[in-house]
């Protein structure tokens, strides 16, 4: 790091990553999508516009879907987050993840981890959505190689599979 | 024995398991020690001589690694197809946005406020932003006369038939510029070594392409570049020309502070900067006799290529050779010609100049039915290709299509009949307008005319230790399925598990030169070359007595096994030849332009409210052909993601320009379709097969892109009696056209009896 960035001052943090609790030193203004992607090297979590219209970032702080380009990593503190390396655990695919692979919910797959997260939160509310349900929730999280008709085949899938159970 | 076949089913995405738990790894995820990060200092004016540069206060410039065109240790070009577009422009800029300076610093945070303190002094020059004045030569901004490349096609005797034609139909047609908006922003790494050499990691489509571009920028031998394709987030054309760009910047920055240095853009960059689709203007004069039969036609079709040529010239053939689309010209002449303006270079998007031309067409043909007295239905029937006859450049259709049939299931699909009956009806007494329309279209697979003989692909297939199989290409997945499919075809073609089969990550160090990831090419032309090279495998072993003809998977990964621990290293490699059948002449225009073509019917079904002059798409039939489909769940992906950007193409995504530059680079204005925003999009296939492709299979990726614009605009003059001949299609464009349409039309069609 240079002298102009070490004399910036860091705020020391905690919050719980998937399951596990993290300390980590963040400037005032630095986004939780890069504390996430570089200081824990959680890299499923991708960045696509910077500007929350894209969703690739979603994420999931206390239950609540969130675009981590937009949050501030200081107003994670003492929260809960989950990303998508918290959703396969012992190797094992999540009922959701699996309905992508097997629909074609993941093309290019930059958008996909976000979508997840868009799709357990929705899944979350609604056990058993309709389809107009599935294409309003994901309405934040954007798409460019499906056309979404796969995506919303695999959440459909998932719910007929208890994802949420 | 026979094994269950794997072509025709769905397996799972070979690299599907590594996208849906975040595992996978793109450029931005990769972090080499050390590294820097990488940015572009860019012209603010369209056109100008650069005088000078001055390094403002408040920045520390020794901490910066700064590269001018002096640093370039070869020619300062993009090499592709003409040498013009330079890497870092050196004393004239001829377009917004383009490269003057780079800067690398450790700490990318730095970077902004660094460019943004880089002050270049200009000398305006005048510039041109249109067609329009690009061919008014009112400035000289590319060779003698702003023009790229022209094309003429001709068929029959064109001239002989207007005096006795019952009607003739003119009109003009415009399509605007679109980008790609892959979600994955254009990315690159560049390490160098002195030893080595240079080695660039990034998202992109054309391994290759970005190696011929670094060999000639830095004079360095073809071994001593290596270019790695990382998993890629989407491209769709848009990551084909410009990645060699960003590696030569990465690497120029690399070289100079002996630092791997990592350039990632960042949304507002990458649409501002990199290519979009090229805006397009199509003239059709079309004569046609009282029944409706095409007589002959005249179809002038012009682009807007930016300011370099890059890859004008083959958007441009594309989009000329489309531009008659799936119908009978007994006689044509088509004319096509790209012109410079000073806007940013316009490149490859998904249907690469057919979209554009195919638009004119099937709005044309809609004109042509009214004018005579036809349904949108009978005037296609009527003009309908048939096995037997010619397209326009004189290549005679020897596949047993039925495009009359294809028509009538999408009818039957879209329920088209009653509906256009009900809405008749209902139109009358309410503010939502309802509409139907209809395209039909065929796209070429692979590279046009002699294209492929000229690329020569060569793929390989090798033998691993443990006796399972590696494909080696420089095809790229970037989200279509290349990897599952070319591993599905080794598997088929040796009745092996798909599981016994993997692909190499695309390194030019690794693979060999199967061609650039474009053009609908990759299942047709390089799977059937991968087929191909699997086959010599097997034909090594049993020639060398290690397996029998008939054998077990496990057998065949035994012998595989015993044969590279016998000999070492086992590859077979295959090598494109043109089939007999493909001639083309590149003088005249003439001949075989692709060795297949997809065909298709689409239905789209609109409403207009005419309180918010919004226009939905609440139903899209998109019925094709082609040929056999080797994986169902991906090729119905590859034609709903299609007919989505299509639908963004002619109501949504608009992109506004000032003096040559994007201003709504960002993805808060400028729009494409969310998930509330698409009707079901209902896929259909039938399934002719080919011969030159693996399997029976046709290109695929770029049909879907033609055909939802005209059928949409097609469903809203349906809807509204009016007719649109432009898109983008936003509401205030609608609500302009209709204020408009109280007086009569602007460009009306001309219809002469015969006298």
């Amino acid at each position: 790091m240079s002298q102009s960035s070490q004399a910036r001052a860091k705020s020391e943090i905690s919050f719980t990553v998937n399951e596990k609790l993290e300390t980590v030193h963040v400037y005032a203004m630095e986004r939780l999508l890069d504390v996430l992607r570089r200081q824990l090297g959680l890299r499923g979590t991708k960045e696509g516009c910077g500007e929350g219209e894209c969703g690739s970032c979603s994420v999931l702080i206390d239950g609540m879907l969130v675009n981590s380009c937009l949050i501030p990593a200081l107003q994670a503190n003492g929260a809960n987050i989950v990303t998508i390396e918290g959703l396969a655990a012992d190797g094992r695919l999540q009922l959701l993840q699996q309905s992508f692979l097997d629909c074609g919910g993941a093309q290019c797959g930059i958008c996909t981890p976000g979508m997840i997260l868009a799709s357990l939160h929705l899944l979350e509310k609604k056990p058993h959505p309709t389809l107009e349900e599935i294409r309003e929730g994901l309405s934040g999280n954007l798409c460019r190689c499906t056309g979404y008709m796969q995506i919303f085949e695999a959440v459909a899938d998932a719910a007929r599979r208890g994802a949420s159970t | 024995m026979k094994n269950p076949p794997i072509v025709g089913t769905s397996v799972p995405r070979m690299e599907g398991r590594a996208k849906v738990t975040g595992e996978a790894r793109y450029v931005d995820d990769m972090v080499l020690p050390g590294m820097l990060y990488g940015a572009t200092v860019r012209s603010r004016i369209p056109r100008a001589k650069i005088k000078k540069f001055t390094f403002g206060p408040g920045i520390d410039w020794n901490e910066f690694v700064i590269v001018s065109p002096k640093d370039i240790p070869g020619k300062n070009c993009i090499a592709l197809i003409e040498d013009d577009q330079p890497c870092l422009a050196d004393g004239v800029a001829n377009h917004p946005e383009e490269p003057l300076l780079l800067l690398a610093h450790p700490d990318r945070h730095l970077l902004p406020k660094a460019v943004e303190s880089v002050s270049v002094e200009y000398e305006p020059l005048p510039a041109i932003f249109d067609m329009k004045e690009s061919e008014s030569l009112s400035q000289i901004i590319w060779g003698a006369d702003n023009v790229f490349k022209t094309y003429l096609i001709e068929k029959g005797d064109v001239d002989s038939v207007w005096q006795n034609a019952d009607h003739i139909i003119e009109a003009e047609y415009t399509t605007g510029a679109q980008e790609q908006l892959y979600i994955e922003n254009n990315g690159m790494i560049a390490a160098f070594d002195p030893q080595q050499g240079l080695t660039v990691w990034g998202s992109l489509q054309c391994p290759y392409y970005v190696h011929k571009a670094l060999i000639k920028l830095f004079a360095l031998s073809a071994d001593r570049v290596r270019v790695v394709q990382m998993e890629t987030g989407g491209a769709f054309g848009g990551k084909e020309e410009y990645p060699s760009m960003i590696a030569a910047h990465a690497a120029l920055l690399a070289m100079k502070s002996g630092k791997p240095v990592k350039i990632i853009y960042d949304r507002t960059e990458d649409m501002a900067a990199t290519t979009k689709r090229h805006p397009s203007r199509t003239r059709h004069r079309t004569a046609v006799s009282k029944d409706g039969r095409i007589l002959a036609g005249e179809i002038d079709f012009t682009i807007d290529g930016g300011a370099y040529k890059t890859l004008s010239p083959v958007v441009l053939s594309r989009g000329a050779i489309h531009a008659g689309g799936a119908y009978y010209w007994p006689s044509v002449r088509i004319r096509a010609k790209a012109v410079a303006t000073n806007a940013p270079p316009h490149g490859a998007f998904r249907g690469f100049g057919a979209p554009q031309s195919l638009f004119a067409l099937e709005r044309h043909m809609d004109r042509i039915a009214q004018v005579v007295g036809l349904s949108p239905v009978e005037i296609r029937r009527r003009n309908f290709l048939k096995p037997g006859q010619t397209t326009t450049t004189g290549q005679t259709v020897n596949e047993e299509i039925d495009l009359g049939k294809l028509l009538d299931r999408a009818l039957e699909l879209s329920d088209y009949h009653a509906k256009k009956e009900q809405f008749a009806q209902e139109n009358q007494l309410s503010k939502h307008k309802k509409g139907m329309g209809i395209a039909a279209f065929l796209h070429g697979a692979g590279f046009t005319g002699s294209g492929e003989r000229f690329l020569g692909s060569v793929v390989g297939v090798e033998a691993c230790d443990d006796g399972s199989l590696r494909i080696l290409v420089s095809s790229t997945e970037f989200g279509q399925g290349t990897n599952t499919v070319l591993c599905q075809i080794v598997a088929e073609a040796l009745g092996l598990k798909y599981e016994d089969v993997s692909i190499a990550q695309p390194d030019t160090h690794e693979v060999p030169n199967s061609g650039p990831t474009v053009a609908s090419r990759t299942v047709m032309v390089v799977g059937k070359l991968v087929q191909s090279a699997a086959v010599g495998i097997k034909k090594t072993l049993t020639a060398s007595g290690m397996l029998s003809d008939s054998y077990t998977p496990v057998e065949f990964r035994a012998a595989c096994r015993n044969y590279v621990a016998k000999h070492g290293k086992f590859r077979s490699l295959a090598q494109y030849e043109q089939p007999g059948d493909i001639v083309w002449d590149e003088e005249k225009y003439r001949g075989s332009a692709y060795a297949a073509f997809a065909w298709a019917v689409y239905i789209a079904e609109v409403t207009a409210d005419l309180a918010t002059y919004s226009v939905s798409v609440d139903d899209f039939v998109a019925l094709q052909e082609i040929g056999k489909v080797l994986h169902p769940v991906l090729a119905k992906g590859q034609i709903t993601g299609g007919v989505a950007q299509g639908i963004g193409f002619a109501l949504y995504e608009k992109v506004v320009w000032e003096n040559g530059r994007m201003q709504n680079g960002q993805m808060t204005n400028y729009i494409m379709p969310t998930s509330a925003d698409l009707p079901p999009i209902r896929v259909y296939f039938e399934e002719l097969g080919n011969i030159h492709g693996a399997f029976g299979a046709k290109g695929i990726g770029e049909l879907p892109m033609d055909g939802p614009a005209p059928a949409i605009v097609n469903a809203l003059e349906d809807a509204l009696n009016v007719s649109f001949n432009s898109i983008p299609l936003l509401p205030e464009d609608i609500f302009v056209a209709l204020g408009e349409s109280a007086a009569p039309e602007i460009v009306a069609p001309t219809t002469r009896g015969r006298e």
